[in-house]
């Protein structure tokens, strides 16, 4: 394959062609921040915070859309793009809660990674809140979208499944946000709580709730698994606080599968040490269920039965 | 130190000579204050007047370089009164009669003129110290412990057997080290005279036992010469040098001479993490590690073993000392090859009897006092317990000798310098912390109102301070800190390197120089 | 024998010696009970209340951390009378705290916000009055936000009784409490204040009110990782933590030191800057018609082993001197002994042992 040579931060980096120079920069060690990438379906291009300065260029310009060529002379931090970067981040937090002191995803947020980072506060704009009532309406996932960014990962990554693209983005403007089909409630939408949208949610917004309030993302270890219910072996992580697994969260689907319930309830089962009360869809209900039941085991366990008699 | 720092606390009675404890060593500052809080008696002897000084009982405002004077003064009083402990000396001690003998003449009255301390105040201190039930002596005259006392801590051993205030919790003799790891280089034979754990090279018997473990031939027997010594002779008997992690240049009395003899040198390799003073005129420049970047121990003032571990990696090429002095004895046709800083400890544990029981693996655990003679022993908090190192502790009976260079005509003033909180030893490390040197970040001259007015000198003025041997400049601060006649600032700032100054006469035993007392002039620069 | 008197925290029987508090009881048995203002090592005035717990035929909720165990007492940790009274004590205590988690360096650190999370209590369910003090910054070590004290006087405590500086005490009452040096003077204004920047009240303040300057912004807590070591500068030898974030030192927190235990002095705490400093030596140099120029190691050792090897060949071992490091570790310092006798074969060795 071809190669292309450019120079990052003064540093000759040589990668093949066609690789886009976000991928280029981290390879070198270099720190590129990112909200709306998504290394699993990539060129989407619309948060802007991984702007990088490319002599020659207009303006500054999305580093996970762009290609790298030969000749480019990129800088990553200069100080226009901190001040663009500082931009994005002031007005994302103008319109986000204050809300860290107990949001279960402090510790682990980008938002706040990249605002500790470039040294932006809450206080700076003060613009409009939202106050969208939070959606537990779902046994499994919290969505607060008070704390969206917008980014649209969930969207993308609900949509790469086919017969799902669950939730989209609806309204315009300040009152855009990421809703299932006719706005309605997640219990109410066709969703099947695979949770591949928390997965990737890169804030606060999308959360277990049966992790909510267990314990903070730092003190919690991860230890992945590979789920062994069909063999197409998605990735979950037992989440670890001190010797005790307190839930299973999905990390990555298996290659072309989907990433399901019954997977995590029955690593959630196997793995957990006070596993969660499951709970199914029936008539457009949540209700409670059988282990059996929610792992559709009632079959085989009824055939066990019968041949032990 | 004989006592264990936390001991302070718990003293009845607490006589600090020669040393400004909260700026200096502000942790034992700390169980300073802690004593008197606990109702303590605190007595100070110094010339200026320190923060500590401001919290003590009795401030005893010495003359520079009269110490031993005070010293003899106390035990005149302490025998005089019929306050020494005799059962104590009975015991424990000998030569008694050559110390009474001595300090006969050395009555409150004699040494109040030679000290100008009242002779009321030595009066009371002695009584003090020799009535407490705990009493601490606390002093830093950069000394080396147990080999070759000068005759300063001859005068403060003898005061603290004829009250039989040591070999106890909270009393003793307790000389304050200034750099972290003195007590170690000594404790490790960094010593002319010396093999690890202070076994005389003199000895045949420690050659062989050395050799054997070295697995060599034979071992020098001729006593090597001393830094002031090495330093003097650059250039003369001298032809090569490898220094560590030191910055004579700067440190050094008359420090121009210092420069000179080692720019004479045939060979000079300096390694040390910055290009320091020194390393300037090396001929090689070994990249070595910070305590940051490297394995292994440091002994601290109060014979405490503790672990220094590794938290990054050194900066580029550099490498932590020890590796380096490998590489140059291998070089050298003598392999070593040590695989981590444990398993040379466990080396030291093998030769050294007081160290015989440490390892890296225990000082996982914790800390451990030397000595510590086997695997199983505890350590040793305090030192002296029912009986001394060399058996009977003896009277070694002192005479006050005055300064070598004494204040005259030409230079009318005395020169004192010492440290500052802020910095460290020459500055090296603490001038490049992006905080310290920000906050202090200039040395100045400290100067009595009354010899400013005479001098015409202003506070903030820039001044020329000479003596015999250079001259430096700095800003002039007026306090009353210091007394007329002295003036006091620290070695610490390269930019005053005041050490072009300072006296390079020594103590015949001891071989430390005489950094307190020098004859200077003080002039405004117009 | 110590007296001892036997109590029954949360069910669970516990046997201390007499005269230890409800609080210590608990936590000899691991039961949990939240603390502000108190800590082992200073006084305890017993006014945060944080710490209070239910103890039936006791008229109110008592704190614990100042009421004896007593023999046969009954203690419930987290009845639901305690839940509630926590809960308000921390809703008060937001109620006047800046939302600033986001960028405070105390986060995931912070007493108030590990509570806050474990007790679930939201900011804004009490939103009150918030002070506007300037943040203090005028000195290169300690930055202080007063707006995030939450009045528990441990920084107060640990500057007397442990430093014993006396630098700063509670001024004015109600909403208007404030910790602060003599003459509402700051820090730096050492004649007055009598601060020594110590830094030994940061070490003890369960917030994001005092903090490190140096680390501010460097990382989350987190992200670092500590490695126990002891102090390069002075002869006590205090222990401490060095803070390591991307294999670099950014910072020196307390540890519980032998010789120290959390006290550290300006030196230790904030000197550790020279580490990163951009002077120093990262490649053996070799002086070249006076002038210094870089070389390889094995270049400098083949240099250092012709030059030494020479001058002994023609003056003799004494001709040749070293001069070893009170800065260097033991092993170090044994490494020149052994190198100066056993293969010099000279005893000219020393160190700089004064002062
Ligand atoms: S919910 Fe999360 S993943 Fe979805 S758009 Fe909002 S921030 Fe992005
Ligand atoms: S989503 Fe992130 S920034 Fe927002 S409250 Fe939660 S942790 Fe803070
Ligand atoms: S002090 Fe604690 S609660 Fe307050 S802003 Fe900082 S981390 Fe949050
Ligand atoms: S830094 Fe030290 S002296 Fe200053 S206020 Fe804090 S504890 Fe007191
Ligand atoms: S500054 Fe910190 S330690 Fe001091 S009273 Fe406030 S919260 Fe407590
Ligand atoms: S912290 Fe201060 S007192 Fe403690 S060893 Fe270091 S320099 Fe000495
Ligand atoms: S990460 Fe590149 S535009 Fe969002
Ligand atoms: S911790 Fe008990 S009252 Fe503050």
């Amino acid at each position: 394959m071809a190669n292309v040579t450019l120079t990052i931060n003064s540093e000759q980096v040589t990668v093949p062609a066609g690789t886009k120079v976000l991928d280029a920069a981290r390879e070198a060690g270099f720190f590129i921040p990112t909200f709306c990438h998504d290394p699993e379906a990539p060129g989407y291009g619309g948060c802007r915070i991984c702007v990088v300065n490319i002599k020659g260029a207009r303006s500054l310009m999305a580093s996970c859309v762009t290609e790298a060529t030969n000749g480019m002379v990129v800088e990553t931090e200069s100080p226009d793009v901190v001040e663009a970067r500082k931009t994005i981040l002031e007005l994302l937090l103008a319109n986000h809660p204050t809300d860290c002191l107990t949001c279960d995803k402090n510790g682990d947020c980008k938002l706040q990674d990249y605002a500790y980072r470039y040294g932006v506060g809450s206080s700076g704009f003060g613009g409009e809140k939202h106050s969208y009532p939070v959606d537990n309406s779902n046994p499994y996932i919290t969505r607060d979208l008070n704390k969206c960014i917008l980014c649209g990962r969930c969207v993308r990554t609900c949509a790469q499944v086919e017969d799902r693209q669950v939730i989209d983005f609806a309204y315009r403007g300040f009152q855009t946000r990421v809703a299932p089909a006719m706005d309605t409630n997640l219990a109410e939408s066709a969703c099947v709580s695979c949770a591949r949208c928390v997965a990737v949610c890169p804030v606060g917004a999308l959360t277990y709730t049966n992790l909510s309030g267990k314990g903070r993302t730092y003190e919690i270890a991860k230890k992945q698994v590979t789920c062994s219910f069909c063999d197409a072996g998605c990735q979950f992580d037992l989440n670890y606080k001190g010797d005790k697994v307190i839930g299973v969260t999905a990390k990555a689907p298996g290659e072309g599968r989907p990433l399901c319930l019954k997977g995590r309830l029955g690593m959630e089962l196997r793995y957990s040490d006070q596993p969660l009360t499951p709970m199914l869809k029936k008539d457009n209900e949540f209700v409670e269920v059988s282990w059996p039941e929610a792992l559709e085991l009632e079959d085989v366990l009824a055939k066990l039965k019968e041949l032990e008699k | 130190m004989t006592n264990s720092i936390q001991e302070i606390a718990n003293a009845d009675f607490i006589l600090a000579t020669g040393t400004n404890t909260t700026e200096g060593h502000p942790i034992i500052g700390i169980q300073v204050k802690k004593a008197v809080r606990n109702g303590a008696t605190l007595a100070v002897v110094d010339p200026r007047s320190t923060e500590i000084a401001g919290l003590a009982n009795y401030h005893l405002r010495i003359k520079s370089g009269t110490d031993i004077a005070l010293l003899n003064g106390l035990a005149n009083v302490i025998i005089a009164e019929e306050l020494w402990n005799k059962e104590f000396v009975t015991e424990r001690t000998e030569d008694f009669d050559a110390l009474r003998e001595t300090v006969a003449k050395y009555t409150p009255d004699y040494v109040s003129e030679i000290t100008g301390v009242p002779a009321e105040t030595i009066k009371e201190v002695a009584r003090g110290y020799a009535k407490a039930k705990n009493a601490s002596i606390l002093y830093t005259m950069g000394i080396t412990q147990h080999i070759c006392g000068t005759h300063n801590v001859f005068a403060v051993a003898n005061l603290t057997m004829l009250c039989g205030q040591i070999g106890k919790e909270s009393s003793g003799v307790n000389p304050l080290r200034g750099q972290n790891n003195v007590q170690g280089a000594c404790d490790m034979g960094a010593l002319p005279a010396f093999f690890p754990a202070y076994q005389p090279v003199a000895l045949e018997a420690n050659r062989a036992k050395f050799a054997a473990a070295w697995g060599v031939d034979e071992l020098p027997s001729k006593t090597g010469l001393t830094v002031g010594e090495i330093i003097d002779e650059a250039g003369k008997s001298v032809k090569a040098i490898y220094i560590l992690g030191e910055n004579p240049v700067l440190s050094d009395p008359d420090s121009n001479h210092a420069a000179h003899n080692l720019e004479s040198l045939d060979f000079l390799v300096v390694q040390d993490i910055f290009l320091t003073e020194t390393a300037q005129l090396a001929d090689v420049v070994l990249p070595a590690s910070s305590f940051a970047e490297k394995d292994g121990t440091f002994s601290n003032t109060e014979r405490r073993v503790q672990r220094v571990r590794k938290a990054v990696n050194p900066p580029g090429e550099a490498k932590a000392d020890w590796e380096i002095i490998c590489m140059i004895a291998t070089a050298l046709g003598y392999p070593m090859n040590y695989g981590s800083a444990g398993e040379i400890m466990d080396e030291i544990a093998k030769v050294t009897p007081s160290y015989g029981g440490i390892s890296f693996a225990r000082l996982e655990n914790g800390s451990l006092q030397w000595p510590c003679p086997t695997a199983e022993h505890p350590g040793t908090k305090f030192l002296h317990v029912g009986k001394f190192g060399r058996g009977l502790g003896k009277f070694h009976a002192v005479e006050h000798i005055p300064p070598n260079e004494m204040p005259d005509e030409e230079y009318p003033l005395i020169l004192s310098t010492g440290r500052r909180r802020y910095h460290y030893h020459t500055g090296t490390m603490t001038q490049r912390t992006g905080a310290l040197e920000v906050f202090y970040p200039t040395e100045y001259l400290e100067i009595n109102c009354i010899d400013a007015a005479k001098l015409g000198i202003e506070d903030g003025d820039k001044v020329r301070v000479t003596s015999r041997r250079g001259q430096v400049e700095v800003a002039a601060k007026i306090t009353e800190i210091v007394t007329p006649g002295l003036v006091f600032t620290s070695f610490q700032y390269p930019d005053v390197p005041i050490n072009k100054l300072t006296n390079a006469a020594r103590d015949p035993i001891s071989k430390i120089p005489e950094y307190k007392v020098c004859a200077v002039k003080v002039e405004k620069v117009s | 024998m110590v007296a001892t008197v036997t109590l029954t925290i949360d069910g669970i029987q516990v046997t201390v010696p007499k005269g230890s508090t409800v609080l210590e009881a608990a936590e000899s048995v691991g039961v949990f009970i939240p603390t502000f203002c108190h800590d082992p090592e200073l006084s305890k005035p017993g006014a945060c209340r944080i710490c209070v717990v239910e103890i039936p035929g006791a008229r109110n909720l008592p704190a614990s951390c100042v009421t004896e165990a007593t023999e046969g007492m009954v203690v419930y940790t987290a009845s639901e009378a305690v839940l509630e009274a926590r809960k308000t004590n921390l809703e008060l205590l937001l109620a006047n705290h800046p939302e600033d988690c986001l960028t405070c360096n105390k986060n995931g650190e912070c007493k108030l916000q590990d509570y806050a999370y474990y007790y679930g209590v939201k900011v804004g369910a009490f939103p009150g009055e918030k002070h506007n003090y300037p943040i203090e910054e005028d000195n290169p070590f300690i930055v202080r936000d007063m707006n995030k004290c939450i009045l528990c006087g441990k920084c107060v405590r640990m500057c007397q009784e442990i430093q014993g500086n006396n630098a700063i005490d509670f001024a004015y009452r109600g909403f208007n409490a404030l910790v602060t040096p003599a003459m509402g003077t700051t820090y730096s204004d050492s004649d007055i204040s009598n601060c020594v920047f110590c830094g030994n009240c940061v070490s003890v303040c369960p917030v994001g009110a005092l903090s490190e300057k140096g680390m501010l912004g460097k990382a989350r807590k987190w992200e670092i990782e500590k490695v126990t070591t002891t102090c390069p500068y002075c002869g006590v030898g205090c222990s401490f933590d060095l803070n390591v974030k991307d294999g670099k030192v950014i910072g020196v927190t307390s540890t519980d030191g032998d010789v120290n235990g959390r006290a550290l002095c300006v030196k230790g705490r904030f000197g550790y800057g020279f580490i990163n400093h951009p002077d120093r030596l990262k490649k053996p140099l070799i002086k070249k018609d006076g002038k210094f120029e870089e070389a390889t190691w094995a270049e400098a050792i083949a240099f250092v082993k012709e030059k030494l090897g020479a001058v002994k060949a023609n003056y003799g071992p004494d001709a040749i001197a070293l001069l070893s490091s009170a800065r260097c570790t033991n092993e170090e310092n044994y490494l020149m002994n052994k190198l100066a006798r056993a293969v010099l074969g000279t005893n000219s060795v020393d160190h700089c042992a004064r002062l």
